[in-house]
């Protein structure tokens, strides 16, 4: 049986899932970060933070999937050192998709804030209330927030380099609704 | 643990010099037994020959405090007020003659945040600069049986008085006797938090109070 040539539908939905809700938690972090003290700022980070736990839910559950379910090839015309950076970038993101959730319960729990997800079921604090601290594990969430954001551009640049440029599967793999090739 | 207790308490019920001495060295150990309760009809006992009656009306504000918890978009948050006055006088003989007044400087407020801090000095929540305290001057104690009482009064916040009544315990420890005790208040009830901070949905309506008020006894002033 030769590899299937496209990821699962399982894969594509909880990639385009993580994407979606990736472009909705970033700038809305940004965004509530910005404004003065308002119950709309109170809203907006609480809606930041039940989207980080679920990205953190998600992502072990893509891993999971993963390491159960063999991902397509990449195109056998694709340089090693492509494959290589591929698999590489790969790897970041999801130790990002894993580390700045986590950095931000830590800053959530450090400013005294515990995190309550969808308003109904509250995570233990990582550690006990430190204003140091909550200032450092601010700065690690926003570093690593600015590294997803300057990686995700990565991939997507590559994503449709493969695809316009290269003219080869790689991107299509990944796409819904879309035949087998 | 101080292993000389056991024969302290012992002595106690012979001497009660001892057992004061006991006390003190217990509590230097800084042990926070309700190790006093026992003892107070002793330490009456032996006050009782200068005929005024002792009552607890010293009020170390420093080890006193008054905070206070709330919850937003269901995230349980809390704070304290760092500067109020107490003025307490409470004779564990006549506890229903009790009396207790508590000015609160509201501007001292620890809200966690100094974001937090300067919102809720502002005029939608309490705006200190027409309100700079709040007052709670009792009217009633009431006995709830054990060493568990009820404190009624007026509460005076931003211009509004309510009346509120807070459960509360007193523990004797050594020299001093400790009030632990709270209530639930109503921020609405007072117009705490106005204007967009009016939706409950995001901040709770209901905010808890909770005061550890610890006093030294001193012959009654009257």
């Amino acid at each position: 049986m030769s590899p299937a040539s496209r990821y699962t539908t399982t894969a594509i939905a909880l990639h385009w899932l993580a994407a979606l809700l990736i472009f909705a938690a970033f700038p809305l972090g940004v965004y509530a970060h910005e404004l003065a003290l308002s119950p709309l700022k109170l809203k907006l980070l609480s809606y930041h933070k039940w989207l980080g736990v679920t990205l953190f839910l998600l992502t072990v559950a893509r891993l999971a999937w993963r390491a159960t379910h063999t991902p397509p090839p990449l195109p056998a015309t694709m340089p090693r050192w492509q494959q290589r950076a591929a698999h590489g970038l790969h790897h970041l993101l999801y130790l990002l998709l894993l580390a700045i959730p986590l950095s931000g319960w830590l800053m959530s729990s450090a400013k005294g804030f515990p995190v309550v997800y969808l308003g109904l079921v509250q995570l233990p604090d990582l550690v006990g209330k430190n204003v140091e601290l909550a200032e450092l594990f601010k700065g690690v969430h926003q570093v690593l927030n600015f590294g997803l954001l300057a990686l995700v551009g990565l991939h997507v640049a590559a994503a449709l380099k493969h695809h316009f440029i290269d003219r080869d599967a790689t991107l299509r793999r990944m796409l819904p609704f879309v035949k087998e090739v | 643990m101080n292993p000389d207790w056991p024969l302290a308490k012992k002595s106690m019920n012979f001497r009660v010099g001892a057992a004061l001495a006991a006390i003190a060295d217990y509590r230097g150990q800084g042990r926070s037994y309700n190790l006093g309760l026992p003892l107070l009809p002793l330490l009456l006992a032996s006050l009782a020959g200068n005929a005024a009656a002792v009552e607890f009306n010293q009020v170390q504000t420093d080890k006193s405090t008054l905070s206070f918890g709330y919850k937003q978009m269901g995230v349980p948050s809390d704070g304290k007020f760092r500067q109020f006055a107490a003025a307490i006088a409470f004779d564990p003989a006549k506890p229903a003659a009790a009396t207790t007044q508590l000015e609160i400087d509201l501007a001292s407020i620890d809200t966690g945040s100094k974001e937090g801090n300067d919102e809720v000095a502002g005029k939608q929540w309490f705006n200190v600069k027409s309100f700079p305290t709040a007052k709670f001057v009792s009217s009633s104690v009431k006995p709830l049986g054990g060493n568990r009482y009820e404190v009624a009064g007026k509460l005076t916040l931003k211009g509004k008085t309510q009346a509120v009544s807070a459960p509360f315990t007193v523990k004797q420890e050594g020299a001093v006797a400790v009030f632990d005790g709270g209530f639930t208040l109503k921020r609405l009830d007072y117009a705490i938090g106005e204007g967009p901070w009016a939706d409950v949905g995001t901040v709770a309506n209901e905010v808890q109070i909770t005061f550890h008020v610890v006093a030294g006894a001193a012959p009654a002033k009257k």
